[in-house]
């Protein structure tokens, strides 16, 4: 099978400290993958480093066939495929929902204003978000801030989503709109890295869960022996405190 | 104090309000490049908005106004008065309002140009789209306050002949022996521009603080 994501000896440093090391991973076309470990174990640096947020010092990652260098030519071709959310959602706060929408879809994919919003207007309905689409983000939920940034992710029709902590800024009662959106893309195919410590979804969606500490990938399996029978030490002791949270 | 002498003055008060005009306009042309190039990643653009910002922050507007004035036609430039007045203001705006928005440009927050990166967009889409704007509401009570601050400001072309608002203040004293009157007018006249300008000004912080605490 083709592979959408693959990042090979990658190692980061943030200054003196090494962030990343030797981090390995290939993703699959349509694979949804999941991502935990502790705070500061590299989670966000690595899938940032997959659109170049993040440079790296060595290794090599190709996004849909696309070497990425530090050209800005391979940066723009890995980020026209590959769509990220955030944990703090970032719209823009001067736009409303729907300008929120077509302002990429119109200054890199290049398409008409009624192109555009025409986009914009099927993924939000897609998001359960359409008759929200003249608002400015500050009117809107949180769980609402997030699926219309979900929605604007799409609206660039990417071939992989990277999420880092969607959920984690929301309000109890709102994660559930976000992760059941989260859950319908996975469901329409989406290659797709998650962040996140919702282990309900993960065993829901994930083909794989990752976990890592100290910037290295300690441990990955398919969720049901993940969470079943982790093998290493640290694995068992992360588990055990977010399950204690739950 | 007679009709004539109130015309005098008037005619001060429109060259008071041309020469605000015209530094804001050119401070905010020239205070944009100033800002940009200051919050520019290469230092070739960088350090020169430093040492223009430093220059003109760390000298009296005065000095600067006489650097014009007298400067200026030493190196070619023949200017009129109201010229070489409109360049010192406007490089003395563009040094003010160039600082203010720096410090606006990078008080957005970090992932708001992250989020445009990731969608792909572009440098100057990412600027213009999407950090000044929102750097641009996040400056204004200080823009609004060096407006009147400039206005305030160009009392000071008086030193170089010029006949603005608080010179034709002096004349008039001067002919007609009454300076309380006279700058009693005077003084209404810069209060009745300013302190509307003021008054907004702290609205628009007052409402961004409620906006900030939601
Ligand atoms: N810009 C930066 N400069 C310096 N160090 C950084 C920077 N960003 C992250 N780090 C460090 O790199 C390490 C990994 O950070 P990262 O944000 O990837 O962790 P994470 O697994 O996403 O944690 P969290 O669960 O808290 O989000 C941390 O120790 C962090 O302090
Ligand atoms: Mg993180």
């Amino acid at each position: 099978m083709a592979s959408m994501i693959e990042m090979q000896h990658i190692e980061k440093y943030y200054g003196a400290f090494h962030a990343l090391k030797n981090i390995n991973l290939t993703v699959a076309k349509g694979e949804k993958i999941v991502l935990c470990g502790p705070s500061g174990s590299g989670k966000s640096t690595l899938i940032r480093c997959i659109n170049h947020l993040e440079t790296i010092k060595s290794g090599e990652i190709v996004v849909a066939g696309h070497r990425l260098n530090d050209s800005q030519k391979a940066v723009d071709a890995v980020r026209r495929e590959v769509g990220m959310v955030f944990q703090q959602f970032n719209l823009f706060p001067h736009k409303t929902v729907l300008e929120n929408c077509i302002l990429a879809p119109m200054r890199v994919r290049k398409l008409s204003r009624s192109e555009a919003e025409a986009t914009a207007r099927k993924y939000l309905e897609r998001v359960r978000i359409g008759d929200q689409a003249e608002k400015y983000p500050a009117q809107l939920s949180g769980g609402q801030q997030q699926r219309v940034a979900i929605a604007r992710a799409l609206c660039m029709e990417p071939k992989a989503m990277l999420f880092d902590e969607p959920t984690s800024a929301l309000d109890p009662e709102m994660v559930k709109e976000v992760l059941d959106t989260m859950v319908s893309l996975a469901r329409d195919g989406m290659t797709m890295i998650c962040v996140t410590h919702e282990m309900g979804f993960a065993r829901q969606v994930a083909d794989r869960v990752i976990f890592m500490a100290d910037g290295q990938i300690v441990e990955e399996n398919d969720p049901e022996s993940f969470f079943s029978a982790p093998k290493h030490e640290r694995t068992r002791a992360f588990l055990g405190e977010i399950l204690a949270h739950h | 104090m007679g009709i004539q002498e109130f015309t005098y003055l008037l005619q001060g008060l429109a060259w008071t309000l041309f020469l605000t005009a015209i530094g804001f306009a050119g401070g905010i042309f020239f205070g944009l490049v100033v800002a940009l190039m200051r919050v520019s990643p290469s230092a070739w653009l960088r350090v020169p908005a430093i040492c223009w910002i430093g220059l003109f922050q760390g000298t009296p507007l005065l000095m600067q106004l006489f650097v014009a004035y007298f400067g200026l036609p030493l190196i070619g430039f023949d200017l009129p008065a109201w010229g070489a007045v409109s360049v010192a203001l406007t490089a003395h705006a563009s040094a003010f309002l160039g600082e203010i928005w720096r410090g606006a440009i990078q008080a957005v927050p970090k992932g708001q140009s992250e989020a445009a990166q990731a969608l792909g967009l572009h440098g100057v889409s990412r600027m213009f789209d999407v950090v000044l704007p929102q750097a641009f509401k996040l400056s204004l009570p200080a823009t609004v306050g060096f407006l009147v601050q400039l206005l305030k400001g160009t009392s000071l072309a008086a030193i170089v002949g010029f006949i603005e608002l608080a010179r034709a203040g002096t004349i008039v004293s001067n002919q007609i022996y009454r300076p309380l009157l006279v700058f009693g007018v005077v003084g209404a006249m810069y209060f009745a521009m300013c302190w509307p300008l003021s008054l907004w000004g702290r609205t628009l912080e007052r409402r961004m603080a409620a906006g900030q605490a939601k």
